[in-house]
This record gives C-alpha cells, sequence and structure tokens, in this order.
C-alpha cells in the first residue's frame, strides 16, 4: 500500500498515481470546492493509515476472520479440459463474505471512516454488490448508512436491494436519467456535498476523484498478492494470462496491480459489448468512448461530440456504467493490457457454461471474463496457464437469466 | 474596464448589490432562451448566467436537474449555446454574460476551442463548476488568455488555508456558495453568509457574490445588504419549467421584485 513518485522508479509500471493523482493524463480531481478540502483531508487520512502498523493488522485480521481470506485459487479442471487448451485457475473471489470482491474495498474503506471520525456512510451501487458489501460494513461497525441504486437496478437486482435493507440499510431509488449506476453516483455525490461535514462516501471502484483510484486499488490488490503466492505454490512458476472483467475496474485491477512488472504475464479485461460495438448499446468506454471528465476523474467515456454523457447498455448492471477506472485507461494507452469487448448473449453463454462444468454460478459481470478465456484458451497450449478472477457469485443474477430465457419463476 | 467590473462599480456607484440571473440555456428550448434573457434584462438584471447543459449535473438540485434535461430532450448542443450568447452580445452590448457549466462539455473540443469560441460570442466570464484551483491546469489559461473572467466558487468548506488558492487567478468576482449542498434546496442563515462575506472580502478586492438557495426577494433585500452580487437560479428555472415557452412575462415580473428587492436594500445600508 505504497505510492511513490514515478520519476524516482522510472523501471516499474505499479508507481502510480502521481501526486496530483494521474495515471498518465488520466485521473486527477475534478470536484466541486465543496468536496474539495474532504478529498485533501481523505488523501491525508489515507496516508498516515498506510504508514499506520495498526491499520494494516486491522485491516488484515479483518480480511482473515471475516471476510474468509485467502480465498482459494481454484483448478478447473472440467472447463480446462471443455476448452482443451491452457489450464484454467479461478481466484474464487465470489467465497468472500457477501460474495463477491467488493468486500475487500469496503473495510479498507470503513476502517478509514472511522479514523475520520465520520458517523454516517453512502454508497453507490449497480448490481448491488458493492451496496451489499456497504450495508455488510457499516452494520458490524454500527455506522447508519444509505445506498443510492438506479430504480431500473433496483427493479432487476431485487435479492440485493431485499439484502441491503435486511442489513439495515436505506436504499435510495434514484429515478434520474437512464436510472442506473451513472445517476446512481450523481446521487451519491449529491448527497455528500450536502452532508460534508458527517459522510464518508465509499466509492465501490477505482474511479472518482484521487485519491480513491488509488486507494480501492490497494485495498483490492489483495487479489492479485493472494493469486500470485497461490500459483507460484501451484505450479512454481507465474501464470501466462490474467483475465477479469471490468466495469470500473476494482476486481480487475485488484488482480492485475501486483503482477503488471511481470512482462511475461499478459492481461486481458473484458468490457461489456451489450448488444455490440456496432449496435451502439454497450458499455465499453474504450472500444467505443474517448477521454473526458466525469464523476470526479478524466478517462474514457461514451460520450457525444459536446461531451454529453451517452448511456451505457449490459446486461450485467455491474458493468453498465459509461466510464472507467484512470489507471485502466492508462494502461490501455500503454498497451499493458487489452481490453476486449464481450457482448451479452457471450456473457450468458458463459455463465452457463461454468455452473454445468464446474458447479460454480457466476455474476453476470464474471461471465464476460469466461467469455474472454472460452475464446482464448483454445489458441494456447496445455501448459500454460490462465487466472481468471471469479469476482462474483450469480445468486443476484438468477432472475435476470430466467427473464432472458423467457423463464418466470 | 472589463463589462463585468463595469457593471459591479454601476451597481456598487448605486450602493446596492448587482442582481445576478441564471437560466439554463436551451429551456425549454434553444429558441426560447433569447426571450427569457431578455426579460432578465429587462427585469433589472445585472449579470446574466447561461447555465450549459449537461447530462450529469452532479451539483444541482432537482430543479435545474430538470432543466438540463430539458434543453438536452429539446437538442441544445454547445453551438446553440454560443448562437444564444452571440445574438444577446448582439441585442445587449453592455450586458455581462458568463457561461455556468461542468468540465467535460467546456474541453470536450479542447479548451482553447472553447475559450477562443465563448470570446467570439462576446461571453464575458466561465463558472465552471468541477474544475477546482488544482486541476485547473488547462481551462483557466486558455479563458486568460482570450480576455474571459475565470469566476471561482467559494464554499462554507472553503476554510482559511484553502482560500489563497481558490482567489490565485481568480477574476471577474468570487462566488460564495452559501450552503454545502446543491442548488436550490437549502437555505443558508444570514449570520454565516455575514460572516463569510465579510471573511472574503478581507482576502480579495473583486466582487464578492452569493448564491444557492436564494429563492425570493425577502432573501435577496437580506443578502444585498451585506454582499456585492445577489445569485439567483433555481427560482427562475421553476418560473420556466411551469410556463415553459411562454415563461419570458413572469420571469421579467419576478426578476423585478428582486431587483426592487436590492434596491430597497440599498436604501436601508443608506439610511
Amino acid at each position: 500500500m505504497t505510492a511513490s513518485n514515478p520519476s524516482i522508479r522510472p523501471n516499474t509500471l505499479r508507481s502510480g498515481p502521481d501526486e496530483s493523482g494521474h495515471f498518465g493524463p488520466y485521473g486527477g480531481r475534478y470536484v466541486s470546492e465543496t468536496l474539495m478540502p474532504l478529498i485533501l483531508d481523505l488523501e491525508r487520512e489515507y496516508r498516515a493509515a498506510q504508514a499506520d502498523p495498526a491499520f494494516k493488522a486491522e485491516f488484515d485480521d479483518l480480511m482473515t476472520h471475516y471476510v474468509g481470506r485467502p480465498s482459494p485459487l481454484y483448478f478447473a479442471e472440467r472447463l480446462t479440459e471443455h476448452l482443451g487448451g491452457a489450464k484454467i485457475y479461478l481466484k474464487r473471489e465470489e467465497l468472500n463474505h457477501t460474495g463477491a470482491h467488493k468486500i475487500n474495498n469496503c473495510i479498507g474503506q470503513i476502517l478509514l471512516a472511522r479514523r475520520m471520525g465520520k458517523t454516517r456512510i453512502i454508497a453507490e451501487t449497480g448490481a448491488g454488490s458493492h451496496g451489499v458489501a456497504t450495508a455488510t460494513v457499516a452494520a458490524r461497525f454500527g455506522l447508519p448508512c444509505t445506498i443510492f441504486m438506479g430504480a431500473v437496478d433496483v427493479e432487476r437486482q431485487q435479492p440485493n436491494v431485499f439484502r441491503m435493507k435486511l442489513l439495515g440499510a436505506e436504499v435510495v431509488p434514484v429515478t434520474s436519467g437512464a436510472q442506473t449506476l451513472k445517476d446512481a453516483l450523481n446521487e451519491a455525490l449529491r448527497d455528500w456535498v450536502a452532508n460534508v461535514h458527517d459522510t464518508f462516501y465509499i466509492i465501490g471502484t477505482v474511479a472518482g476523484p484521487h485519491p480513491y483510484p488509488e486507494l480501492v486499488r490497494d485495498f483490492q490488490s489483495i487479489i492479485g498478492q493472494e493469486a500470485r503466492e497461490q500459483i507460484l505454490a501451484a505450479e512454481g512458476r507465474l501464470p501466462d494470462l490474467l483475465v477479469a472483467a471490468v466495469g470500473g475496474g476494482s476486481n480487475a485491477i485488484g488482480l492485475f496491480h501486483p503482477f503488471l512488472d511481470d512482462a511475461s504475464v499478459k492481461m486481458i479485461g473484458a468490457e461489456a459489448a451489450g448488444y455490440g460495438i456496432d449496435s451502439g448499446k454497450h458499455a465499453s468506454s474504450l472500444a467505443g468512448g474517448s477521454p473526458g471528465v466525469l464523476h470526479g476523474n478524466r478517462t474514457y467515456l461514451l460520450q457525444d461530440d459536446d461531451g454529453q454523457i451517452t448511456e451505457a447498455h449490459s446486461i450485467s448492471a455491474g458493468l453498465d456504467y459509461p466510464g472507467i477506472g484512470p489507471e485502466h485507461s492508462w494502461l490501455h494507452d500503454i498497451g499493458r493490457v487489452e481490453y476486449q469487448p464481450v457482448t451479452d448473449d457471450e456473457a450468458v453463454a458463459s455463465f452457463q457454461l461454468l455452473a454445468k462444468l464446474e458447479g460454480i454460478i457466476p455474476a453476470l459481470e464474471t461471465a464476460h471474463a469466461l467469455a474472454v478465456v472460452e475464446k482464448v484458451a483454445p489458441t494456447m497450449a496445455r501448459d500454460q496457464i490462465i487466472i481468471i478472477n471469479l469476482s462474483g457469485r450469480g445468486d443476484k443474477d438468477i432472475p435476470t437469466i430466467a427473464k432472458a430465457q423467457g423463464v418466470t419463476i | 474596464m472589463t463589462r463585468l467590473a463595469d457593471s459591479f462599480a454601476r451597481s456598487r456607484a448605486e450602493g446596492r448589490a448587482a442582481l445576478i440571473a441564471f437560466v439554463t440555456g436551451g429551456d425549454p428550448t434553444p429558441a426560447a432562451t433569447g426571450a427569457i434573457l431578455d426579460a432578465l434584462v429587462e427585469g433589472g438584471a445585472d449579470v446574466i448566467e447561461l447555465g450549459m447543459p449537461f447530462t450529469d449535473p452532479m451539483a444541482d438540485g432537482p430543479a435545474i436537474q430538470r432543466a438540463n434535461l430539458r434543453a438536452l430532450a429539446a437538442g441544445t448542443t454547445t453551438n446553440d449555446l454560443l448562437a444564444i450568447a452571440t445574438a444577446f452580445r448582439v441585442r445587449h452590448p453592455q450586458v455581462p454574460l458568463v457561461l455556468m457549466g461542468y468540465a467535460n462539455p467546456m474541453v470536450r473540443r479542447g479548451a482553447e476551442w472553447f475559450a477562443a469560441e465563448a470570446a467570439r460570442a462576446g461571453v464575458d466570464g466561465v463558472i465552471c463548476v468541477d474544475i477546482p484551483p488544482e486541476a485547473d491546469g488547462a481551462l483557466g489559461p486558455a479563458l486568460r488568455a482570450a480576455g474571459i473572467d475565470l469566476i471561482r466558487l467559494a464554499t462554507p468548506t472553503t476554510d482559511a488555508a484553502r482560500l489563497p488558492a481558490v482567489l490565485d487567478g481568480a477574476s471577474g468576482f468570487l462566488y460564495y456558495v452559501s450552503v454545502a449542498g446543491i442548488t436550490g434546496t437549502q437555505q443558508a442563515g444570514q449570520a454565516s453568509i455575514e460572516t463569510a462575506v465579510a471573511r472574503f472580502k478581507a482576502a480579495t478586492d473583486l466582487p464578492v457574490a452569493v448564491g444557492f438557495g436564494v429563492r425570493g426577494p425577502e432573501q435577496a433585500e437580506a443578502i444585498g445588504r451585506v454582499a456585492d452580487g445577489v445569485v439567483v437560479g433555481s427560482a427562475i428555472v421553476d418560473l420556466i419549467a411551469e410556463h415553459g415557452a411562454q415563461a419570458a412575462g413572469p420571469v421579467r415580473e419576478f426578476i423585478s421584485t428582486l431587483s426592487a428587492a436590492v434596491k430597497r436594500a440599498a436604501k436601508e445600508k443608506a439610511a
């Protein structure tokens, strides 16, 4: 959990962001003046926490005993056989408490909130995974919690909405704009600006104003740190390829970041292509967008010629966002990570394949990464190794899949 | 002297605050905006703030959010905004016009492009909600080079340590966002406004205007007693929501009550 000046360590890709919060030309702090002092406070407090062994000790303890880490690295034998190429390992983040990688970041941020003396928690959520994880840590630490969720997402993610309420959170359906994740983020920012004195905003992905992209990445990097040790123990060598789904990109950066300086390890991020990039109805900000400023950072966005943000589309609520974390934009530009679009139909097919072959129902978000693996694994040698981040479980998506299949449940 | 400086100087000479009126450009349609801007001037507004619509107005409350969506639904483009400004400048050569909005539409084609086009349209100042001084490496310099004032925002969270950074590079006037919150929803206490204005005036020679949550003549009068400018937005936008393309009349009437209020405040100050 350290950030250093890139000018001192020119041979690493892991030293960003710079002092102004930039990864190359991306990132930064584009917020209203009201939030600026708070963002600067957060950065100071995060630096202090990084230097405080007690903070790390408490984080590690909660990771072990509350979240259930380390998550297993599982060799998917039948999936490997089926695809007939590289050996496929699943990093089982769906086995974490609350069923996704999101809890890693929430534990880190709630500890920061407590350090800063904040007494109220807010968050945005798309699929509901981050909302559930936030509601969970808020309950664990006894803080009131409000979750902003697009009204469309509230409708398509009913199980998670109910789960958040069971955990004591207030869920606010957001009816502005397209009523999805982007609008939930707007509304959370509006709440925050009106309640700066007591409220901590737990952002769920590696986006937003600096230092959020950095601190969320740092908390999620536990995924890649564990995977690295686990694959060395299992295979005695590093993997050839890492694959993860990318919406904002927190599970992907969590897996990728500890391997960025290992040149032999290739990486692919799976972007949600909805009905296909050419259809215009997708959520692939790298394949179909351009750089701009939204939600506190400069990054690739879906936008028109006037800089108006265009609506994203994905069957997966967690990927239904017109932007991407700034570090991914940079990794894309420098070519360190390849990003591939995956359509709704491909993701649904991969969702079903994993359920049938391995007895694991993945989140629809995660299924996008599986679809990439289905394409690339057969082209690789049998002694090559792929690690895929199984970022979440798919119980929440069962109504969506049933609907896609025309089944009433 | 710039049109903005000139306008504040004239108000000051009359011993009163300047009345600054905000509407969202293109609301309800680009074609209807010109008549509404005229109504603002006729009603007695000293400075016009023309909002640039954006899909994601994070700092705005429901009234201005809906105005943004109405403007975009009517097909309002950046070029429409510039055309509205250009036509306004022809009709009102002396009235200062300020563009207010969010970063992305302003920097989409490059900060230099935006600054040059705004200057060509006769725009006097720009307020960008989501570019704080620390992130202002491109837009501010481009505007200054084009002779346009960069109007900075100060808020209740802008403490003494931050104020110099906010004032560095600021020109035109200082816009005090009197509540920590979004537009048009809460109202600040008069005492907190007075304290803040005094604090800013001790730190800068720029005129200090106060906005956010100023709903009607009573507040405009109270704020007019202590500030150099009073900004009214959501209350006007509400009238446009209600009357649509026929809003010019009601807007003119409302602005004249506000204009009378800041003049009353002047008399009270003099008395």
